[in-house]
């Protein structure tokens, strides 16, 4: 009797561990096959245009005040209202690293362009020197691509692109009749962005120079500024797009 | 009663006494002349009259934003952080003028100091488009190219106007004007009331080096 009860526990024993072992090879088996069949699959295309809007200052910050008695914060944030509709209404994702009166840090602002993996980053500006729409890219030098960039110049790989898309801005500003001036910058928030990034300052509109045509807080000045910097943005995904 | 050989001693002492404080009453009569002396050596002869130079300044309008170039005639020190400091000052002078392209309050006073010192060594690599890397040279000297820190009072900065385009075109005129004069300036630095300060007015980045012969801002050199 106990031989055979010994007999029968080790074939038990023994079929446990060939189908314990069956089990371990089937899960291996595809393991390799999926990682094989991602290897082979091309990376998908880029389906999601998200642009980052970034309204400067805010809480404590206020920037410039204007004659007007408003603060730049204050214009900044109402741009950046009335641009996200507009991008919205055209099937773009928005992304903003504010939507109230609060005070943002720098370095969370480009924490949250960096994590958004955007196409565009637009930091809102305004100014009541100078007239028209001041764009700045930053003034870095271009660099190639390196697996870890240092935070405050994460922006050097991607000037390339910025001076892309400050050129599509220029054209879409000026299309609307909208002066418009081009430069570089050293700012902190797009020295730190890892997508193509621009400053964008609005200024008054001006005659010949000096006279104010329209100022900052003139609505449907503020809608022509909206609509040409959506009109750009919509020729940069078209732009992206193409193969 | 008193010996004999103590009233000669007494009397020797008094006499040593005496002595002494005619000696000392003299030498107090000769210090007192020594000081009327040295104050009637006070330098009363006017100052040497510096020669009127030719001195560029880069003069920023808001208009366009650029950077004009404007050749002023100025007496200019041989010293040459004082003569930074001169022609600085009068650059912002012209931005406090009533008519200025580029309005700035403050004038020549905002410019606390100038100080020029050996600059670091920007080491290009072999990859033209890789970063730049600072490098401190082994034979760092005033010889070569320089570092310029710019020291600007706390009520300029205070009251300069906030704006990208303001400030970007202030700090590049400042730095453009610079190297124009004095061309071994290749990089400037700037601190406010003796501290460094992360803008000018909001946008403009005051931490880091700024390249002074293409006017803009050079990564990879950072505190």
């Amino acid at each position: 009797m106990p031989v055979r009860l010994e007999i029968r526990l080790f074939l038990t024993g023994c079929k446990r561990t060939l189908r314990l072992n069956r089990q371990i090879l089937a899960f291996a088996t595809l393991a390799a096959l999926s990682t094989l069949a991602a290897a082979q699959v091309p990376p998908a295309p880029f389906t999601r245009f998200v642009v980052v809007l970034d309204a400067a200052h805010g809480g404590d910050d206020s920037g410039g005040r204007f004659k007007s008695g408003q603060s730049e914060k204050a214009f900044t944030l109402a741009l950046n209202v009335r641009l996200r509709s507009l991008l919205a209404a055209r099937g773009i994702a928005v992304v903003t690293t504010r939507e109230s009166d609060a005070a943002v840090d720098p370095n969370r602002r480009a924490e949250i362009a960096n994590h958004a993996n955007a196409q565009a980053c637009l930091s809102l500006h305004a100014s009541e020197t100078g007239g028209g729409i001041h764009l700045f890219a930053s003034s870095l030098a271009p660099t190639s691509a390196v697996r870890f960039a240092a935070w405050k110049t994460a922006q050097a790989p991607w000037v390339t692109r910025s001076l892309a898309l400050a050129g599509v801005l220029n054209s879409s500003l000026q299309h609307a009749g909208l002066a418009v001036t081009l430069d570089r910058t050293a700012l902190p928030v797009v020295d730190s962005m890892t997508c193509p990034a621009i400053a964008v300052e609005v200024a008054p509109e001006r005659i010949a120079g000096k006279q104010i045509k329209s100022a900052l807080d003139d609505p449907a000045y503020q809608s022509r500024v909206a609509s040409a910097l959506a009109a750009a943005l919509l020729e940069w995904r078209s732009e992206a797009r193409q193969p | 009663m008193i010996r004999r050989f103590q009233a000669v001693l007494f009397f020797i002492l008094l006499a040593a006494s005496v002595v002494m404080g005619v000696v000392l009453w003299q030498l107090r009569e000769r210090a007192h002349q020594r000081l009327l002396a040295g104050e009637n050596s006070a330098p009363t002869s006017a100052p040497l009259v510096t020669p009127a130079e030719q001195a560029t300044l880069m003069v920023a309008n808001d208009a366009d934003n650029s950077l004009l170039s404007q050749v002023q005639s100025l007496p200019l020190p041989q010293d040459r952080g004082a003569r930074a400091r001169l022609v600085l000052g009068k650059l912002l002078d012209l931005y406090a003028a009533p008519d200025s392209a580029h309005p700035v309050p403050g004038g020549a006073s905002s410019i606390a100091q100038v100080f020029l010192l050996a600059a670091p060594a920007v080491e290009r690599p072999r990859d033209p488009l890789g970063p730049a890397k600072p490098t401190v040279p082994a034979t760092a000297s005033l010889s070569g190219p320089q570092l310029a820190v710019v020291n600007l009072t706390g009520a300029f900065v205070a009251s300069h106007p906030s704006g990208l385009a303001t400030e970007t075109l202030t700090v590049l005129s400042i730095c453009a004007t610079l190297h124009a004069n004095l061309p071994r300036v290749t990089q400037v630095r700037f601190l406010v009331d003796g501290v460094q300060r992360p803008t000018l007015a909001g946008h403009a980045d005051l931490t880091r080096t700024y390249l002074a012969s293409q006017t803009a801002p050079t990564e990879g050199i950072h505190p």
